[in-house]
């Protein structure tokens, strides 16, 4: 069999695939992106300027969208910064201790994911709230968990954790046997094989995960909402500022905000795999398999 | 350095099967050994056990005279090299070659250019000098063997533990290295010892085969001694082509079951036995019998093979002789170079596993 060579799209190499009706399945698998990924990302691009220019103009100088912007994305950020050691340890523990009950554990993980965002947001408001089993004790502490940014931190941990998890977990689980043996024979501490080995290898994986959990964790609304308390200036998350824009009939607010989420999601996807490939020196193949 | 194993038995993780069986070693120094036997013999795992790899073990492993788990890893001066090379794909090959060296503690780590040193000089060495800055992903399998091979050297070890180092490399670079990793042993007076299901291999690089059946080591020995005085029929097969005849000793003769073969004298109890013999020790009596001879088209080494028909059985036998038509009709066959093991002996050898 000739090697597979790819020029161009205008010269795909006339060969036996291994699913059958080539044609079928990259034409139908066009189409979808097409509907349901490009149309509607080119019409939130272009329904901004329908009203022109100065419009937009206005509703992009709008004090309170910044700064929902800002809690947004500072609280998502924080989100997967605390996501990154516990993702990692809940992955390691799975993987390497296999605990009792670690079956358990394992399926809980996807439980954020598996959830309605609203029941969460709800759940979390109880237990972190003013009368909630963790709200009660953390107020005598002098600590105010919901209503206020902290509580939206820890929604979006909540719910970026299991995108750190079933990132790392594949890779801790293939990472070959043998090298950690030589790490070991070659003499290095426990904790030098974890910062020169380890860490290196799971880099890239912990990376996608947390793009994943930050981009989540911009555009999460629904759990954030109960426990944020939603003061403007304060607690007001840019997704929530979008709804009551809409309810207002801003149109021309609301598509700004979305354009502006939409552009930064997309800087925030370029700079993860930027990132991604740079730590990856030697992890990838030069074919990019 | 020196390697004493004495009633070593080795259990598979939580239950009671035994891996290895009451294994007495004595490896000397600057010795070159080569561990040999079929796959799942225990090769591997006697090796990782003296790596100190291991743990459900019991009887004695001393190196040097001392326990291995006495000494902590960077001063047990052992070099391993992993069947699959276990590189760090995310370093290049110098910092995986200085890798032993960085990890030491500040102390007694070499300076930086001392480490730099080291590596072009293992680079060197390896005759790669020119890949420094590659990653594994990028090399061949022979060059990452050698690359594994001197990340093994870089802290200066006197021991060298080898697992199946050529098993992934073409028939010619193996010849190729494992030449050149006598002559490495030899020059930095290493003590080596190799694991290899390939017996040439073993024969043409060690000093001292091992042979080994599940779990045990059925022979130890040269490989002079290996051929001239295979300990089990196991031993005999397992080291080369073997052709078996069974047959029974009678008054000081062995007499084959097949009558096409000749009877020659032998020594021993009377009883049902067996001759097992190479290839190249069979000889033809031409005139003498009734057996034919075919030629095989195969030939190398400019050696000839025949078919040897006879009444009861056909089997090759390897000569340097080009024979003339008349010598390959009416001929007996000679197997007196032959080994004769009683199946007393034959059932001390288990069965092989499916």
């Amino acid at each position: 069999m000739k090697p597979l060579t790819v020029t161009g799209l205008g010269s795909f190499p006339r060969r036996r695939q291994t699913l059958p009706g080539f044609s079928l399945s990259l034409g139908l698998s066009l189409l979808w992106t097409g509907l349901l990924v490009v149309l509607p990302l080119t019409a939130l691009l272009l329904r901004p300027w329908q009203h022109g220019l100065g419009p937009m103009i206005h509703a992009l100088h709008d004090a309170r969208m910044y700064a929902a912007l800002r809690v947004s994305f500072i609280c998502a950020f924080l989100a997967v910064l605390i996501d990154l050691p516990i993702g990692l340890l809940l992955a390691w523990t799975l993987v390497r201790y296999r605990p009792p009950g670690h079956r358990a554990v394992d399926a809980l993980i996807d439980l954020p994911f598996a959830i309605p965002t609203a029941v969460t947001g709800i759940a979390l408001a109880t237990l972190y709230g003013p009368g909630g089993w963790i709200g009660a004790p953390a107020e005598k502490l002098g600590l105010k968990l919901t209503f206020s940014p902290a509580g939206i931190v820890i929604a979006l941990t909540f719910i970026g954790l299991p995108f750190i998890v079933r990132s790392v977990e594949p890779v801790l689980r293939s990472f070959p046997k043998d090298v950690e043996e030589a790490v070991f024979l070659l003499g290095a501490s426990g904790w030098q094989r974890f910062c020169r080995i380890l860490l290196p290898a799971l880099a890239p994986p912990l990376l996608s995960g947390a793009g994943l959990a930050f981009a989540r964790g911009i555009g999460e609304y629904g759990s954030v909402i109960f426990i944020a308390g939603n003061q403007p200036f304060h607690s007001e998350v840019a997704p929530l500022l979008i709804v009551m824009r809409l309810q207002e009939f801003n149109y021309d607010g609301a598509t700004s905000i979305a354009l502006i989420l939409l552009v930064t999601a997309l800087l925030c996807l370029v700079a993860v795999s930027h990132l991604r490939r740079s730590v990856s020196s030697g992890l990838l193949r030069e074919d990019g398999a | 350095m020196s390697i004493t194993l004495e009633a070593f038995t080795q259990y598979a993780p939580r239950s009671s099967r035994k891996l290895l069986d009451n294994i007495a070693l004595t490896v000397e120094d600057r010795a070159f050994v080569a561990l040999v036997g079929p796959s799942g013999a225990g090769k591997t795992t006697l090796l990782r056990a003296i790596a100190g790899l291991s743990s459900h073990s019991e009887g004695t492993l001393l190196i040097d005279g001392l326990p291995i788990h006495d000494r902590p890893v960077q001063d047990r001066g052992i070099g391993f090299v992993f069947q699959n090379y276990a590189l760090f794909r995310h370093m290049t090959v110098a910092r995986n070659i200085a890798f032993g060296l960085d990890v030491l503690p500040r102390a007694r780590r070499p300076d930086r250019a001392a480490i730099q040193r080291r590596v072009t000089e293992l680079l060197d060495l390896i005759q790669l000098p020119h890949l420094a800055k590659a990653y594994p992903d990028q090399l061949s399998g022979g060059q990452r063997q050698r690359v594994a091979l001197a990340r093994a050297l870089a802290t200066g070890p006197r021991l060298l533990l080898l697992d199946e180092p050529f098993g992934a490399l073409d028939p010619l670079v193996r010849r190729d290295i494992r030449r050149w990793l006598r002559d490495l042993h030899d020059r930095m007076n290493l003590t080596t010892i190799l694991v290899t299901h390939d017996h040439e291999e073993a024969m043409d690089v060690a000093d001292t085969l091992v042979v080994m059946q599940e779990g045990r080591i059925v022979q130890a020995a040269d490989a002079s001694t290996l051929n001239a005085a295979p300990q089990t029929p196991f031993v005999m097969e397992f080291l080369g082509e073997t052709l078996k005849f069974p047959g029974t000793v009678r008054s000081g003769q062995f007499v084959p079951d097949n009558t096409d073969i000749a009877p020659f004298p032998f020594e021993g109890p009377d009883g049902d036995a067996t001759a097992f013999i190479r290839p190249h020790d069979v000889f033809l009596l031409p005139g003498a019998g009734q057996a034919s001879v075919e030629k095989r088209p195969h030939f190398s080494n400019g050696l000839f093979r025949y078919q040897i028909v006879t009444a009861e059985a056909a089997f090759e036998m390897i000569t340097p002789t080009d024979l003339s038509p008349q010598e390959m009709q009416n001929v007996r066959v000679d197997i007196s170079r032959g080994k004769i093991f009683y199946p007393a002996a034959a059932s001390e050898d288990p069965p092989k596993p499916a």
